[in-house]
């Protein structure tokens, strides 16, 4: 195989404009538009792009950002009218001059691009999000076959990052329903072959507030920076609250 | 407000949650974190986590230590990595019960593969002893650990910053801590029989880095300005595999499947370096190794110089779309989405990234905090994984024992706290325990200073990268402690935007930048005078005709940890403290075979 050298062209930079949706309740009445200006790099995280933002122009503005690669969930906020991570999304993936940046949707907000998560993680509490187990503990690891494993694989992806919840038009209507998440989390332990609480779980998710509240909208998917299939594991959720087991 | 528990955590990743899980059953413990819990960089951990457990073929616990050892260069405490290998498995089947998915085996058993430096029989050849699940082993650890804190009722201050500590007056013992709730501004002082730093890694004193916003080293900062010490801080790991010119993490794993590293002639050149392990050599070995190839103009681009310009080739192409998808689903995911490369038909461009650091606090193997290089410790005062130095992982930590450092220690740590938490009196708050953290805030805030941190941040990360990563010599590093120190001095006018209390991170960033300007100038010092090459610490000097050339280990004179003070004036000091070798201690009972094999000697893979 030739490893032939791919000659590299300085990036071309692009200027563009974010539109910001600025808050702070200690000064405004109203949330508003603030704008800047930036030259970035097409393949440059919108993240990135923030940072610099706050460390050359304004450092009041204020995000939650950890990891810069999609795996702690810290910067869902909504780019371009969509659910997103600002560290998986690229300035050459929004078309035009301007990047519009909001909180997620469907969450009180704190300050500026930072919203209350609070009610989300206690959504998530409701389902006892942890592995319940009463029978006496092997001397090594519980067996569990590869099989068992690829049920709750895609549901373990799940990185909390709200973008899910925050895009679900029944979330809009009725925050008191549970969201995606949430369920998506009470999926992961109900297949869960480990697991012996799925009785206590499916009545966790099974109330008017729970499973029967998703509507197969989809929106869920789309969002999720981790393409976890949550509409397919929410109709593994719902067979398994209606049979009361694991099909 | 005052908050009063019997014992205060300050960090939420793994070392964090399982020190919490374990302490509060029997004791009243509080996490606080500048993140919510499941955001810590624990959660970043790919590839997987070191244990002998046999699953899918011989391994024993033995020749995990030799590994470690070898691996750490010598430099590490052989019982401390005694412990990290031992306690392994049983560690591992513990995450097990506790609901961490992993990737199984046919049988059902916890899945392992190869990884970097880990070998079977002395090093015969590489072993399969990380367990994995998928290529987010971490995350699935973090999020396990978190939900069963959540079920044991742990209490939880998420994104509240820890500042400073707080000790008695005649500064013997650590009684608490102060921290600000970033939600409100409000500064808070924690008054705590016990508090354990589990506060990670600092890496973003460089500029190409895996580590997070987050891993800006605070409790490094806090330590020096409480004329507390740091061990080994100039043992820098750089994994070899970041993406160009982002430093965003490959894991090791990819080469455990069999990807392989290539230059611009399509050689694998690691077959050169390192013939029976390859490019499953030790990480301190493959990133030297590839700076070498690009600095002699075999990089991709052959510029002969470490520029963003420039990267050795890490070659997947030959493993199956499905399988890739598979195994290592997360990496696929990163080449994708930030280099736009399909990692099964390209090569994937990839360069060392400043990855973890070895030395951080330095601790006993009950994580009790040493006050100075003799045995003393710090009453009061714990620390477990990253940001803690046991030492296990010497000069060069290898890939899946920082997972099991988090998780053995912090269990550890954990479980020490709750056997003598009872017997700890609380000393009485001294008045104005906060008063320092409050005059740092109202000086920030009413700071006329032109100084940027954000500016203070790139300039810092800059001249570490360029002179004190993979290969340093004295000229590069004399350079690189001048711009500290005057990054120091200008760092006293910084002034901030933000005068407000809710959400003020343009006032934390400014505090985390002083940190790390500090733990960096013991760092770059530490450095400085260890005139030999030792792990991750290659250094060059100019030979005769002025050809850069490595300096070989030198045991004689450098087999020792460094121990690091920043003092008021900025002047470092350092001392010294033999590493525990286990040929030195005949009382543990070693076979005279045994003592031959893991005696100190030159590595070779």
């Amino acid at each position: 195989m030739s490893a032939t050298a791919t000659p590299i062209a300085a990036p071309q930079k692009v200027v563009k404009t974010f539109r910001v949706l600025r808050y702070d309740p200690a000064k405004d009445k109203a949330p508003r538009w603030q704008e800047f200006k930036l030259p970035c790099d097409p393949m440059e995280r919108v993240l990135t792009a923030l940072n610099r933002i706050k460390w050359e122009q304004d450092g009041s503005m204020s995000y939650r950002r950890s990891c810069g690669h999609a795996v702690c969930g810290s910067c869902g906020m909504t780019i371009q009218g969509a659910s997103r991570l600002a560290c998986k999304t690229l300035v050459k993936d929004i078309d035009g001059d301007i990047i519009e940046v909001q909180p997620l949707k469907g969450f009180p907000v704190i300050k500026d691009l930072i919203v209350d998560m609070e009610h989300f993680y206690h959504n998530l509490r409701s389902v006892k999000p942890y592995l319940i187990t009463s029978s006496p503990k092997p001397v090594k690891e519980r067996r569990q076959s590869p099989e068992q494993f690829d049920l709750i694989d895609d549901a373990s992806k799940c990185i909390l990052c709200g973008c899910c919840t925050s895009s679900c038009p029944s979330f809009w209507k009725n925050d008191s329903y549970l969201g995606p998440a949430a369920l998506l989390k009470a999926w992961r332990f109900i297949g869960d072959s480990r697991d012996e609480a799925k009785a206590e779980r499916i009545a966790a998710v099974n109330g008017r507030n729970g499973v029967w509240r998703c509507h197969t909208i989809f929106n869920c998917k789309e969002a999720c920076p981790k393409e976890i299939d949550i509409p397919a594991a929410l109709s593994q959720l719902k067979r398994a609250v209606v049979f009361g087991s694991v099909a | 407000m005052i908050l009063s528990h019997d014992v205060l955590i300050v960090g939420s990743g793994a070392a964090g949650l399982y020190a919490a899980y374990w302490a509060s059953s029997k004791a009243d413990v509080a996490v606080m974190s500048k993140l919510f819990p499941t955001r810590s960089h624990t959660g970043a951990a790919q590839g997987g986590i070191g244990a002998a457990l046999g699953n899918e073929e011989e391994d024993h616990p033995l020749w995990h230590w030799y590994d470690t050892v070898k691996g750490g260069d010598y430099l590490g405490d052989m019982d401390a990595q005694k412990v990290l290998t031992y306690d392994a498995p049983q560690t591992i089947y513990e995450l097990e019960h506790l609901g961490v998915p992993f990737s199984r085996t046919a049988e059902g058993k916890i899945a392992q593969r190869p990884f970097g430096g880990h070998t079977r029989n002395f090093g015969e050849r590489p072993v399969r002893r990380a367990c994995y699940a998928a290529a987010r082993t971490g995350h699935a650890i973090l999020h396990t650990l978190y939900e069963q804190c959540v079920k044991q009722e742990v209490t939880f201050y998420s994104e509240f910053q820890v500042l400073d500590l707080v000790m008695t007056e005649d500064g013997s013992k650590v009684i608490g801590a102060v921290a600000i709730d970033m939600l409100s501004g409000e500064v808070h002082t924690v008054h705590a029989k016990v508090v354990v730093f589990a506060t990670g890694g600092a890496g973003k004193n460089y500029a190409i880095t895996s580590n997070c916003q987050a891993n800006t080293g605070d409790a490094l900062g806090i330590m020096l300005r409480n004329g507390l010490p740091l061990e080994d801080m100039e043992f820098v790991q750089f994994h070899p595999t970041g993406l160009a010119g982002l430093g965003i993490l490959v894991t090791e794993g990819a080469r455990g499947e069999g990807g392989y590293l290539t230059n611009c002639n399509g050689e694998r050149f690691m077959e050169r370096y390192a013939p029976t392990v390859k490019d499953l050599a030790p990480r301190d070995m493959v990133s030297q190794c590839m700076y070498k190839e690009v600095l002699e103009g075999r990089g991709i681009n052959r510029t002969g110089r470490i520029c963003a310009e420039d990267y050795v080739y890490l070659n997947l192409q030959h493993i199956s779309k499905e399988e890739l998808k598979k195994k290592l689903e997360e990496i696929v995911d990163f080449a994708t989405t930030y280099l736009g490369i399909k990692p099964w038909e390209s090569p994937v461009p990839v360069m060392p990234t400043c990855h973890y650091y070895m030395g951080g606090i330095p601790t006993d193997v009950d994580g009790r905090v040493r006050k100075d290089e003799t045995s003393g410790i710090v009453e009061g005062l714990y620390a477990a994984g990253e940001v803690a130095c046991v030492s296990v992982h010497g000069a060069n930590r290898l890939g899946t024992n920082s997972l099991l450092d988090l998780v053995v220690y912090g269990r550890r740590v954990g479980l020490h706290v709750a056997k003598n938490v009872d017997s700890i009196k609380l000393a009485k708050l001294p008045d104005g325990a906060d008063k320092r953290v409050k005059d740092m805030i109202d000086r920030l805030k009413a700071s006329t200073g032109t100084e940027r941190h954000g500016e203070l941040r790139r300039e810092l990360s800059e001249v570490m990268m360029t002179h004190v990563a993979v290969i340093r010599t004295e000229e590069g590093m004399q350079t690189a402690l001048a711009k500290v120190r005057e990054l120091k001095k200008r760092f006293a006018n910084v002034g901030i935007q933000d005068k407000g209390t809710i959400f003020n991170t343009d006032l934390l960033e400014a505090i985390e930048c002083g940190h790390m300007i500090d733990y960096s100038l013991v760092l770059v010092e530490g450095a400085l005078v260890r005139v030999e090459s030792r792990g991750a610490h290659e250094r060059q000097k100019p030979d005769a005709e002025g050809k850069l050339v490595k300096l070989k280990r030198d045991d004689e004179n450098w087999m020792k940890h460094t121990f690091g003070w920043l003092r008021s004036d900025g002047a470092v000091e350092l001392k010294y403290r033999r590493p525990y070798i286990i040929t030195e201690h005949p009382e543990d009972g070693w076979s005279p075979e045994m003592m031959e094999k893991m005696k100190p000697k030159e590595r070779k893979y």
